[in-house]
């Protein structure tokens, strides 16, 4: 049978494409994987805080993430420069500022490719419980906001004048995104997590021609991504983020190979 | 009922600025009940924006706005949706209330689209979108509709139906409608009151008071004396002051 740190992986995988599923679909639609990409940068320096602190991982990447889409919330009103240029400059830094301060702290020894690409092994039965109840409280809170967020996304105007408040809507699934990055990050590494929100998501967006099957698509093939992407990092001896990442883009390619055929069957 | 219970949605003295030029300013005027107000105007005279605050999209605005009901149904003028999201116009009717299947039924072939309520929103037509828009507007039986050129892009016969349907709604559902409109023929016939803007108010009224306004005749021009020889028809009869009518 499989080793007990399989099994546990196996759980936390699972858990995490349950929560990255419908997440992904708001990325998408709402353009936004380099800001999820500039969160997940800046989760190393959350990362080297929580052990120069001895602070839980994922409440320390969840502090700094928040704090990073605070400050680019800011820097957006305050400065007239372009989104993606704050972004770059947010995700750059941060993830600069992680690596000086890991120089700085000697006595500790890193596994640095470990927090980039994710670690299986490194998964514990503390982590489960952080992701499968960090997970659900995701869930509930985005089921709460998905009318406002949905129809903002759609048309930011029209939410606003038949009065669901679409601003707090949009502050509270910045918090979200960066809940989802702090459960994940050890699972998927800060690299490929963007990857495990789009990709899926992006998959799902081939096949479905409704916002519900859309977000129940992605579900599925973060799902399935997680099973092959894990079962071939055991065969392979691979790092279990880019094995996951790798599955999903096959299902990608899958889901684009559907579509010539339906086409085909069309004609 | 007394007119303060019937006021849906009141401005007073409203204005908006945007990189300190007025959008529009010094804008007063109350929507109630069963009434149809109707705002005309030039391009950039600031009736989008006068719509846009009276609904509480622009959160910046000089005077006050006073809002009476939350149930709000709303056309806007442009609508840009990205198509990057999978919608049918079935979720589309959907957006910001759930309505019960029947409701939307309704609504859908009230302005004519119904076969196309399983179709993607982005393969529509800009006539059948707006007729979606407006169905979706008043498939959640709003208390105020505010429509901002509800009918661009709707061919001849399908604009005279949907400008009837929407002043049926206005009797049924007995709402408050601001309406704007390029149309000054429907506007003078089926309104109640009329607020000509250019700014600021040019002048507002009953559509018969407006449409003798030395100020909106200077707006309008040859099209101003067209709609007034709607009403300047030759007359086999004339009104005394108490309103009775005479014959000649």
């Amino acid at each position: 049978m499989f080793d007990d740190f399989f099994i546990r992986a196996l759980i936390a995988g699972l858990g995490i494409a349950l929560v990255t599923g419908p997440l992904g679909c708001f990325v998408v639609w709402r353009r936004l994987s380099y800001f999820g990409d500039t969160l997940a940068h800046s989760a190393l320096l959350g990362v080297t805080l929580a052990y120069s602190f001895e602070l839980n991982i994922a409440l320390s990447v969840f502090i700094i993430s928040s704090l990073i889409a605070l400050i680019l919330i800011q820097l957006q009103k305050k400065t007239n420069l372009p989104g993606d240029a704050l972004l770059g400059l947010l995700a750059h830094s941060s993830l600069a500022v992680g690596l000086v301060v890991i120089g700085f702290l000697t006595f500790i020894r890193f596994d640095i490719m470990g927090l980039l690409f994710g670690d299986i092994l490194a998964v514990t039965t503390d982590d489960l419980l952080i992701i499968w109840t960090g997970g659900a409280v995701i869930l509930l809170v985005l089921k709460l906001i998905w009318k406002p967020l949905f129809a903002s996304t759609v048309n930011y105007e029209l939410a606003e004048a038949e009065g669901l408040n679409p601003d707090r809507a949009k502050a509270i699934f910045t918090i979200l995104m960066a809940a989802v990055i702090a459960i994940s990050i050890k699972m998927v590494g800060l690299l490929l997590i963007t990857g495990m929100l789009i990709i899926p998501a992006a998959m799902a967006r081939n096949i479905s021609d409704s916002p519900q099957k859309m977000v129940l698509f992605s579900i599925i093939g973060g799902l399935l991504s997680v099973l092959l992407g894990l079962f071939s990092s055991l065969e392979f001896n691979t790092s279990s983020g880019p094995s996951i990442i790798m599955a999903s883009l096959i299902l990608f390619i899958l889901s684009l190979l559907n579509i010539k055929q339906s086409i085909k069957l069309k004609n | 009922m007394s007119s303060e219970n019937s006021t849906l949605v009141k401005l007073n003295n409203a204005g908006c600025k945007q990189n300190d030029k007025w959008l529009v300013e010094g804008v007063s005027l109350t929507v109630e009940k069963g009434k149809i107000v109707t705002l005309i105007g030039p391009n950039g005279s600031g009736k989008s924006t006068t719509a846009k605050i009276a609904l509480g999209i622009y959160k910046n605005i000089e005077g006050s706005v006073e809002k009476y009901t939350n149930k709000v149904g709303y056309v806007p003028q442009k609508i840009s949706i990205d198509w990057t999201l999978p919608l049918r116009v079935y979720d589309f009717m959907l957006l910001t209330e759930n309505i019960k299947e029947e409701a939307i039924d309704e609504a859908l072939t009230l302005t004519g689209v119904i076969h196309l309520k399983n179709k993607n929103l982005g393969n529509l037509s800009g006539g059948e979108f707006q007729r979606v828009l407006i169905a979706r507007a008043i498939s959640k039986k709003p208390e105020l509709l505010v429509l901002d050129e509800p009918v661009q892009g709707v061919d001849y016969t399908g604009e005279i139906a949907l400008y009837e349907l929407i002043k049926r709604i206005s009797d049924t559902l007995n709402c408050g409608i601001l309406l704007i409109s390029h149309d000054l023929h429907t506007v003078m016939t089926a309104t109640d009151h009329v607020v000509c803007l250019n700014g600021h108010v040019c002048c507002s009224g009953s559509p018969m008071d407006v449409a003798k306004n030395n100020e909106y005749k200077t707006l309008f021009g040859e099209q101003a004396s067209q709609i007034l020889s709607v009403y300047e028809h030759k007359h086999d009869h004339v009104h005394s002051d108490k309103g009775e009518i005479k014959k000649n």
